[in-house]
């Protein structure tokens, strides 16, 4: 039986004047379970301490009990907003490792999926940061767009949120003609949409009082924090992993990273909102340059195949087939350890493998981008009111599955 | 509203009738505050995992939860309804657990995803197996996560259990 407990919070004798907070693990503002002990000084933060850990499913040490093919269902669940660019991020390291070669158009698709994934997390951020500070319609906006893109991907792959689309040298499902009407007409419409949101708060003066200069982070700061993502190029960093360290298809797709100056709340803000426009440029590029071809490549492993006849395998499970094959035919795992970044729409998500040739990895860390966003809380929230933590939480755009995995 | 019957009261639920022009309602007790109820379940904006990001899309615009009187609210002291949105973990069961004992009677607690319902996939070290091993469970709602029209009918199959209620509105009976 769980009990109940209480929480002490020491207070430092003997000082009247300050006094400590404890916010969340229970609060509609930190985008999940995220807790912070705050230090206050009247209502101005003097300590700011982030504490995680309340939604640890184990992830990593899971991983290593399972296979390559049965641990992607799990990146679905780490950053749950867009778990397209966690399927996609967790297959590129995988391919890398087993040395799989993807077909052109399963590059393609993967870009798409991944964009759409941007749109729709980026479509979520906005609406929680403008409901955090008061802004309700957004909310009501940005889920109406979102919806479109959630059906899709329940047209694409069965399932709204927990996709797992992508599988191991491909992708699970080709595109139907419908989905790609029905995408069409979204990229049509959208960049009107955009618009609708920017004429809602973009020069709004509460929107502009509680967003510009508040949590200024310099770029050196935010470069010796370790940020990625819009959390970075608010700042003027000209950093992204599509760009620099193409994966997918996306250096045969044109596109810009835009970048903020003052690295406040404002133009972290900016920067999300040109980055949609960016993805929606890339989604019209990949559905006119779609190349024609097969889904998944022949080398790619298959979670359920078949023992071919007369060969006699040893196998405790079903799941373990594949990957028996898998060894049979390539026989060899590599050894040997693998980090692969992708851009997520948080920032830099990298999947880290040790494998000791064995079917199961024998380590997976995840870099995941909430977690270190989450550790510069400390220096951005310094000095601040309590009321602009909770528009510091949210330009952060932290996602609480992804960094306490 | 119901449909009007031949002694002019305009019946609005099983055992619930209004009187027009009067503002009145008669029926049993039992039944007048079980329709009252049904027609406010106030759930406590709670979010664990990645159910939640469903169970906002069902607050949303497309579904609006509003319309049946389902309204979020921050505080568990105003709220009823606790919707376990997600995975439970061994550090957050307490607070959770917690969050419900603040709430005042009647509550009921909704067990939203399969991780909250038998744990899910995360059978391991750090996660509570189930939202019942620790909190009186009214509705289980399947899925992984459940479509937000999954949780409009969870919410149905709680008021239907809330008018089956008897007797529960006060200390006195």
């Amino acid at each position: 039986m769980i009990k109940a407990t209480t929480v002490d919070i020491p207070v430092s004798a003997g000082n009247e004047d300050h006094y400590r907070l404890r916010m969340g693990p229970q609060h509609p503002a930190t985008h999940g379970v995220l807790r912070v002990d705050l230090d206050l000084d009247g209502e101005t933060i003097m300590e700011c301490e982030p504490h995680v850990g309340y939604l640890h499913r184990g992830f990593e040490k899971l991983a290593e009990h399972r296979t390559y093919v049965q641990n992607l269902v799990l990146t679905d669940r780490l950053d749950y907003i867009a778990a397209m660019a966690n399927n996609v991020g967790y297959c590129e390291a995988v391919e890398k490792l087993l040395k799989i070669e993807v077909p052109l158009r399963a590059k393609y698709l993967r870009t798409m999926v991944c964009e759409m994934a941007r749109i729709s997390s980026h479509l979520l951020w906005l609406a929680t940061h403008a409901l955090d500070i008061g802004a309700m319609t957004v909310f009501l906006y940005c889920f109406r767009e979102r919806e479109e893109l959630l059906e899709l991907f329940a047209e694409l792959c069965g399932a709204r949120l927990t996709t797992t689309y992508t599988r191991l040298g491909g992708v699970r499902q080709d595109v139907t003609h419908s989905i790609m009407m029905k995408l069409v007409r979204f990229v049509d419409a959208f960049p009107a949409n955009i618009e609708e949101y920017e004429t809602l708060i973009d020069t709004n003066r509460i929107w502009l009082k509680r967003t510009v200069n508040v949590g200024t982070v310099s770029a050196r700061d935010a470069v010796s924090l370790c940020l990625t993502g819009a959390s970075l190029r608010g700042s003027g960093v000209d950093y992204d992993v599509r760009k620099h360290f193409p994966y997918a298809a996306y250096d045969l797709v044109d596109f810009e990273i835009p970048r903020g100056e003052t690295g406040d709340t404002y133009a972290r803000y900016r920067c999300r909102m040109e980055e949609m426009r960016q993805s929606n440029h890339i989604l019209r590029q990949c559905i006119e340059q779609m190349p024609p071809g097969p889904i998944i490549g022949d080398d790619a492993p298959d979670l359920v195949m078949p023992n071919k006849p007369g060969r006699k395998v040893e196998v405790d499970t079903p799941a373990r087939q594949g990957l028996i094959k898998l060894v049979e035919d390539r026989d060899i795992f590599m050894e040997g350890d693998v980090y692969v970044p992708t851009e997520v729409p948080k920032g830099e998500l990298g999947f880290y493998f040790i494998s000791d040739g064995n079917g199961s990895p024998y380590r997976m860390h995840i870099r995941s981008p909430s977690f270190i966003h989450i550790g510069a809380l400390k220096t951005l929230a310094k000095g601040a009111m309590v009321a602009d933590l909770i528009a510091i939480i949210g330009t952060l755009d932290v996602v609480l599955g992804e960094c306490d995995r | 509203m119901g449909q009007m019957n031949n002694s002019g009261l305009v019946k609005i639920q099983d055992g619930v009738r209004f009187i027009p022009g009067a503002s009145a309602l008669v029926g049993p007790l039992n039944k007048i505050i079980n329709w009252g109820r049904t027609g406010s379940i106030w759930p406590v904006t709670f979010g664990l995992a990645c159910c939640a990001i469903e169970m906002m899309v069902a607050g949303a615009s497309t579904n609006d939860l509003d319309r049946f009187g389902v309204i979020f609210r921050a505080s568990p002291r105003q709220a009823d309804c606790l919707i376990l949105a997600g995975t439970i973990s061994k550090k957050m069961a307490p607070v959770v657990r917690r969050v419900y004992d603040q709430m005042p009677e009647p509550r009921y607690v909704l067990a939203m995803g399969s991780c909250a319902c038998s744990g899910g996939v995360f059978d391991t070290y750090a996660v509570v197996q189930g939202g019942d091993e620790f909190l009186p469970v009214d509705v289980y709602i399947p899925g992984c996560p459940p479509r937000p029209e999954a949780l409009l009918e969870g919410l149905i199959k709680l008021q239907e259990k809330i008018n089956r209620e008897q007797g529960r509105w006060s200390q006195l009976v």
